[in-house]
């Protein structure tokens, strides 16, 4: 068994759109290793959103398109499996989700219990060992089902499984969205900006529970999100997007202290601080519709030359596990 | 608003709600040189009763002997009359009615919405029924019973839409700016509803038209020898089993008419309400 | 608890809303005309008729007077009597109501078996010649005058094939009087014979109503469908791998019919307007029978009185529309 569980290369995929066709991920490669919290980091419409659905291959059939590249998980080739096994062996049995958007995931007119008792009749673990009668497995599943709402520090378990989503407060339903995913023991969560749309106050209490119980479990997970401080908090490691590429991957440590692609370090930069106040980055994110040519950030890079106009910049290794995709990395800015 | 028509010429139903509309607007204006026997609203020709569609009488025959056609020519005149003067006045007594309700937030709006819901919590055919009913059959008559049952349903829409677009950014910096009430209302709330009035009035005209009909059917539209279409209908349930033309055409006439006005309403909701165009922007 | 400060709370707002319709109906009887009595009295009565009907009806008091007398002897049951029949006209309405209420009750049920499938298979396909088909189709419905329709299919059906009887509700005699419902009663009675009988003179009808009805129940599932569909909480029940079955046919469906169920008493008061001329094609002993012979003959009181009683049915009907709504809406709190 070797420690990378999926691994993402070259994937291309694009949108139709009313102006055009955009390049929303342009030849992309991404490795998680197991058990690792794997923090994907970039400005909104960089690319995230898009990368994290097409590894649960959710993408609308309609409007995008896979170019190009390949997803591998475990022995699974996620892009060239059809949609019944992905939603009957992967999806909510290997592969969970956090939603960004707590407030809208739940279905309004069901009661919490009734969506995560569907979800256990079909992502159950027990399902696997296949022992147990319908009636042991759904009596063990209600246990395992409040031991893990308990676990997530929800008040009162029972009553909330009586409650319609409405009923309970935003920062209660991320913390059921986390059981729901941890609920299947699957080996990697995907969290889409799973904090985004909380107060402050309530964004470390659920990253402490995600970070816990992920690590307890040995769940591996990509946490997406555009808080280069909540990635500090929670990651083992980074990967910094850039309009659909991305630039740098990075121990977490080693990333804060030598940040190697200039638009990693303009985004350190812009993070506000008592002697800076706060710096944005000059120029625009680039349409997607036709992107610049070579590497994407070069119309806002100081240090962009010929090469970087023409020619997509290759993954240099900067350090032991620190590569960047840039043709001039800083040496040592720190 | 290229665009809008791009999209709409794109809608091949919208299209074909367009060329229906069309044909009712030139039947109207040409009745006199397109049809056949144009004295034949007023003139009788006992001799030629019920005669079955053929060279002479395109679509056949009427109990007095007049000619179908011809009479469904100058019927579309009639139609049109009704239907845009009714749906005129109703969107007169409705828009300000909901603009002013809607800018104001008072009593007054609150009162002025409760007495729209009541007359919508009334099918509009009965109101109108009863009104027309009252002031007895005539044209005039016909236009003010639809037109008194109609309105609520631009007020409530302008009402709603008002309130909502009330909080948006450039009314509101229209309002910090010092501009009059009256000078925010016209020009920067209602141009930006406009598009849901015209949509709703699209499909009112296909409502408002059927309803007429059926005034007419009833014995309430204007009275004979007028060519309505729906009395057209009522006078031929007697000579049904043999004569199915003198029925059939006049209610294919209010179908086409009415269907293009609901294909064009349809299709311009489409084009226009945003709620849609939202769908079509894909996640990044 | 929660139930019934909502029937409360729609309860408050159905009297004003019938006293509205009240008033209504008084300005345009008494107020409009220029000498109501004369109306009442109908076209062949004598100057000294009219004096009598003004002073019995106090013409010559105050409108307000007026108005509160009116509303006093609605209360009481009390809108005249009929020149047509003589009798009572509130008698004759409630004698015509089981009839009315049976087709309507009857084409709603048919109308909501056959529009919510197609509104789900129009969502589901979308964009599919299906969808478009059935697009023209419901357009097509609701631009056919009933009366012509209901004309047509008795040419064809009564008049050419024979297959179906012209009018009425059965031939001869109806069942013995139970509930006024000729099918309920015939049930009861076990007689098969006019149960069939029943149900033939009920086809035409039926079919003529449901058209319109039917319209509007397929476009509403068909949008509520593609609203849920478009829902995050789709996206989630997706990237958790529940069974596509599942997701549709339980939570996108429900979700679609509370908006569809909204909906029902705008369907029912299409269907009661409709009646009004369906019922006269199709001889159908109700209401709108009664309505058109009222219009037909001047008959003043009869035409008021159904306004009113029509009116106080939609109201109702819509009241108990909104209460079923709150109560299968868990997020409804008012």
């Amino acid at each position: 068994m070797t420690s990378d569980l999926i691994t993402v290369r070259g994937l291309k995929v694009s949108f139709a759109s009313d102006a055009g066709i955009a390049r929303v991920l342009d030849g992309v490669d991404l490795t998680i290793r197991r058990g690792e919290i794997m923090g994907l980091v970039g400005e909104s419409g960089c690319g995230k959103t898009t990368l994290a659905r097409a590894i649960l291959g959710i993408l609308p059939a309609n409007a995008a398109r896979i170019e190009a590249g390949q997803i591998r998980f475990e022995e699974h080739d996620i892009l060239d499996l059809d949609e019944a096994s992905l939603a009957t062996q992967l999806r909510g049995r290997q592969i969970a989700y956090i939603p960004q958007d707590p407030f809208t995931a739940f279905n309004p007119v069901f009661t919490i219990g009734t969506q995560i008792d569907d979800l256990m009749r079909f992502k159950s673990p027990l399902l696997r060992e296949g022992r147990l009668s319908a009636r042991e497995r759904r009596r063990a599943d209600r246990l395992r089902v409040l031991e893990m709402l308990r676990l997530v520090q929800l008040p009162d378990p029972e009553g909330v499984l009586r409650k319609y989503p409405h009923e309970v407060s935003g920062g209660q339903r991320q913390r059921l969205m986390i059981a729901m995913a941890l609920l299947p023991q699957p080996k990697l969560v995907i969290a889409d900006e799973p904090t985004t749309a909380l107060d402050v106050t309530v964004q470390a209490q659920i990253l402490t529970v995600l970070k816990r119980l992920a690590r307890d479990r040995g769940v591996a997970v990509l946490f997406t999100t555009h808080d280069l401080g909540t990635a500090y908090e929670i990651c083992d490691r980074i990967t910094v997007m850039y309009a659909g590429q991305e630039v740098e991957e990075a121990p977490v440590a080693d990333f804060f202290a030598r940040p190697s692609h200039p638009y990693t370090r303009k985004l350190l930069d812009s993070l506000p601080s008592s002697e800076n106040g706060i710096r944005g980055i000059t120029g625009e994110i680039p349409r997607l519709v036709d992107p610049p040519p070579g590497c994407r950030f070069h119309p806002r890079c100081e240090r962009a030359t010929e090469e970087c106009r023409t020619t997509r910049p290759p993954t240099h290794a900067v350090a032991v596990a620190h590569d960047v995709r840039c043709h001039h990395p800083l040496q040592d800015s720190a | 608003m290229r665009r809008i028509l791009r999209k709409l010429a794109e809608d091949r139903a919208a299209l074909f709600g367009l060329v229906l509309i069309g044909l009712l607007v030139l039947a109207a204006i040409l009745a006199p040189w397109l049809s056949t026997h144009p004295g034949d609203v007023t003139e009788f020709h006992t001799a030629q009763r019920l005669t079955a569609p053929g060279a002479e009488n395109w679509l056949g025959t009427d109990r007095m002997g007049s000619d179908i056609y011809s009479r469904l020519l100058y019927g579309a005149r009639i139609t049109i009359t009704i239907a845009v003067t009714a749906i005129a006045v109703a969107v007169a007594i409705g828009v300000p009615i909901g603009l002013v309700a809607g800018y104001y937030q008072g009593i007054g709006s609150e009162l002025l919405m409760r007495v729209s819901d009541i007359f919508l919590a009334v099918p509009q055919i009965v109101l109108a029924i009863a009104i027309a009913q009252t002031l007895g059959p005539s044209i005039e008559n016909v236009i003010l019973a639809l037109s008194a049952t109609y309105w609520p349903f631009w007020a409530r829409l302008v009402y709603a839409e008002t309130r909502s677009c009330k909080n948006e950014p450039f009314v509101e910096a229209a309002i910090a700016l010092g501009c009059s009430p009256w000078r925010v209302m016209v020009l920067h709330i209602l141009p930006s509803i406009s598009s849901s009035i015209i949509v709703r009035t699209t499909i009112g005209m296909g409502g408002t038209i059927l309803t007429a009909a059926t005034l007419g059917f009833l014995g309430l539209g204007p009275p004979p020898p007028t060519p309505e279409w729906g009395r057209t209908i009522a006078e031929a349930r007697e000579f049904l089993p043999m004569a199915w033309w003198y029925a059939a055409f006049p209610g294919l006439a209010i179908f086409l008419v009415v269907m293009g006005f609901n294909l064009l309403g349809d299709g311009l909701r489409d084009v226009l309400d945003p709620r849609l165009r939202r769908a079509a922007r894909h996640d990044k | 608890m929660k139930t019934f400060v909502l029937v409360v709370n729609r309860l408050a707002w159905f009297v004003p809303t019938l006293l509205g319709l009240l008033a209504i109906v008084f300005f345009i009887s008494h107020v409009i005309p220029a000498d109501p009595a004369a109306f009442v009295a109908g076209e062949n009565a004598t100057p000294e008729t009219v004096a009598a009907i003004r002073a019995r009806l106090g013409l010559d008091q105050p409108l307000y007077v007026q108005f509160w007398r009116y509303i006093l002897s609605i209360l009481d049951g009390d809108m005249g009597r009929s020149i047509y029949t003589g009798r009572p006209v509130v008698e004759d309405l409630l004698s015509r109501l089981p009839a009315t209420l049976e087709l309507t009750l009857v084409t709603v049920l048919v109308s909501i078996a056959v529009g919510v499938p197609l509104g789900v298979v129009a969502a589901l396909r979308r964009n599919s010649w299906l969808d478009h088909g059935l697009r023209v189709v419901t357009i097509a419905g609701l631009a056919i005058a009933s009366f012509w329709f209901a004309i047509l299919l008795q040419l064809l059906f009564s008049m050419r094939l024979g297959w179906t009887p012209l009018g009425g509700r059965v031939e001869g005699w109806g069942p013995e009087q139970i509930t006024g419902f000729y099918l309920i009663d015939a049930l009861i009675l076990q007689d098969h014979e006019i149960l069939l009988d029943a149900l033939q003179h009920m086809i035409l009808p039926v079919v003529t109503l449901a058209v319109p009805a039917t319209a509007t129940i397929v476009r509403f599932t068909r949008a509520g469908m593609l609203n849920a569909l478009q829902s995050n909480y789709v996206l989630y029940e997706t990237a958790m791998g529940y069974p596509r079955r599942l997701v549709i046919w339980k939570y996108v469906l429900r979700n679609a019919l509370i908006g569809t169920v909204t909906q029902i008493g705008l369907i029912f008061g299409i269907l009661l307007a409709g009646a009004v001329v369906v019922e006269a094609v199709f001889d159908w002993p109700g209401l709108g029978t009664f309505a058109v012979n009222s219009i037909l003959s001047s008959d003043y009181n009869a035409v008021m009185g159904f306004t009113v009683i029509v009116g106080t049915m939609f109201i109702v009907v819509n009241l108990v529309v909104d209460i079923l709504h709150g109560m299968i809406d868990p997020r409804e709190v008012r």
